[in-house]
């Protein structure tokens, strides 16, 4: 039997403020335990919480980017459950009035497009962190009490993991590109929860499902896929039901197992927060964030394949990260040679890259170093592999391409009185390579020209070099 | 609207509170009771008028993304019952 997967997302991000959504304690990551926390943020009693100004404005970011509609008036509730990474025994969240809502998202899986709908976003605060390794008890760090989301609920329209994947890693895309998250997925500001079911193929109606939280990494939400759906189709195939629960996923054992002991029904017991007051947006605001709204990777593929006629390919590979993308036009803007730039960018770039875990903007070279690189080959200056060498001392040294080329002594030999000398001699110096050429075998010029680029350490200019051996063929 | 004591003790058990027979009896007639006087605003036709989300007339009281000195984690830490490494320590939390 044929079953159907259906799966939707919630998708929570950090947002990238300064400061935290209701107070002015800092958000950055990584600081020692409960140094980054106040009145407001721990939840002591008496305090008032002022929704911080930047979230807003990066929510209402994510709404337009994604097509939704902005709500002129939406308001904060309080979602009530007891956690101890939640010092006020409640999380400020939004209920019934989301800031966005009835979105979508077109996603490319190459064979095929599709079109995810996304069903809210709302803004509310991150818990603390528990740490649970200690002996006795379990311990609470709540620097990250307070840090800004938005939680992006899509509808149940997907159907495979890829499809999943393929969702998640443009919604990074986009919120990366509106800078409205770093998207730091091994820091946790980007995390997913998947509602899944199971249905045979054309049913009408979706099977039970369940939910499976905190995957912080694509393959982490692949993987949880791929076995949450299997296992499914299992049980049903064995006639048993389906339990509506929340599972976890367990990257290390690769399996998902059943929360028992969170089972009991959530009431949330959501109610506006007397705190907060509603926040009503005018046209002229929402226009405005519109305006000031970076350009979105789809609109800088078109642009690639449109302006420089690079392939789809590569439109998509150099969108997916924005960093990416801007090293990407900076580089063009200073050699005027997109596709150079593309396959260096895609090629020995991205090599080091992956090899060195580092992004592109942590090289120590800037993009027009790379752009005066392409421009040195293009000038003839150095050749494609003597650039390759610069480039590596470039990730090294972050010096500039030309002084590397000078302080090295790598400028290509363009000199042909200079050159012709060297090549008489080698070809005086091997006859039979001379008489195997004149025969025919055309091979043998490829061992000429790699004698005289030893002896010049790879700076002779080839093309030159094979034209010459040519041209004095009938001297010998 | 009749209270009963299951949902009292429903309303206990979110709220993490334990009462005895006795105090379920007194809350069941009292909640019922402040239950039964809020009933009284059914009584209004209130068709056209818009749901109250909020009560106050005020909107978008928003603040700067300004950083403001964070407490002295001595003085976060302050009335914890318990606390180790530079933490809040609560009873073991099993997943
Ligand atoms: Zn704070």
């Amino acid at each position: 039997m044929d079953y159907e997967i259906v799966i939707g997302l919630e998708i929570h991000s950090e947002l990238d403020t300064k400061t935290k959504i209701f107070c002015g304690c800092s958000t950055a990551f990584g600081a020692e335990e409960n140094t980054q926390t106040c009145p407001v943020c721990l939840g002591l009693p008496g305090v008032l919480p002022v929704l911080n100004k930047k979230v807003v404005e990066y929510a209402v970011k994510a709404g337009i980017a994604t097509d939704c509609k902005i709500a002129r008036y939406s308001k904060m509730d309080r979602k009530n459950y007891f956690y101890p990474d939640l010092p006020k025994a409640y999380q400020i969240s939004q209920f019934d009035l989301p800031i966005c809502e009835a979105g979508s998202v077109e996603i490319d899986l190459g064979e095929y497009k599709k079109t995810i709908g996304i069903t809210r976003i709302h803004i509310e605060e991150d818990a603390g962190k528990l740490i649970h390794d200690a002996g006795s008890g379990t311990l609470a760090d709540n620097n990250r009490c307070g840090v800004p989301l938005i939680e992006i609920v899509t509808e149940p329209d997907m159907r495979s993991a890829e499809e999943a994947r393929t969702f998640a890693e443009k919604i990074k895309s986009i919120l990366e590109y509106t800078e409205v998250s770093d998207c730091k997925m091994q820091e946790g500001s980007l995390r997913f929860d998947v509602n899944l079911s199971v249905m045979k193929k054309g049913a009408k109606e979706f099977g039970t499902r369940t939910e499976m939280k905190n995957l912080n990494s694509f393959r982490a939400l692949e993987r949880a896929i791929e076995y949450e759906s299997k296992r499914q189709i299992f049980e049903i195939e064995r006639g048993n039901r389906i339990i509506q629960e929340t599972r976890k996923w367990d990257d290390d054992k690769a399996e998902s197992f059943s929360l028992r002991s969170k089972e009991e029904a959530h009431d949330y017991r959501y109610f506006p927060d007397p705190d907060l007051v509603p926040v009503v947006l005018t046209e002229d605001y929402i226009d405005n964030v519109k305006r000031h709204l970076p350009k979105l990777p789809w609109v800088r593929k078109a642009e690639y394949m449109e302006k420089w006629n690079l392939s789809e390919y590569d439109a998509n590979v150099l969108t997916a990260s924005k960093d990416i993308a801007e090293f990407f036009e900076k580089t063009v803007e200073a050699c005027n040679d997109a596709k150079s730039a593309a396959n260096w960018i895609m090629g020995e770039i991205s090599a080091v890259l992956n090899e060195k875990s580092l992004g592109i903007n942590e090289v120590a070279f800037a993009p027009e170093d790379l752009g005066e690189l392409i421009n040195l080959i293009n000038k003839n200056t150095i050749s494609g592999n003597i650039a390759k060498k610069v480039l590596k001392e470039m990730f090294e040294t972050g010096k500039a391409p030309m002084s590397i080329v000078e302080e090295k002594n790598l400028a290509q030999m363009n000199d042909v009185s200079e050159l012709k000398n060297m090549v008489l001699d080698v070809m005086k110096a091997n006859p039979q390579s001379v008489e195997d050429l004149k025969g025919g075998k055309e091979k043998a010029i490829g061992f000429l020209v790699g004698q005289i680029m030893k002896q010049t350490k790879g700076k002779a200019n080839p093309g030159m070099v094979n034209k010459l051996i040519k041209e004095n063929l009938e001297k010998f | 609207m009749k209270l009963t004591k299951e949902d009292v003790m429903y309303v206990a058990d979110l709220a993490r509170l334990e009462f005895n027979e006795e105090e379920i009896e007194k809350y069941v007639h009292q909640l019922g009771e402040i239950l039964n006087y809020e009933e009284q605003l059914n009584e209004l036709d209130t068709t056209g008028v818009e749901p109250t989300a909020h009560v106050l007339p005020i909107k978008n009281v928003l603040r700067e993304d300004e950083l403001v000195e964070s407490l002295d984690r001595q003085k976060a830490l302050m009335n914890a019952p318990s606390q180790d490494k530079g933490c809040f320590k609560v009873p073991k939390v099993i997943e």
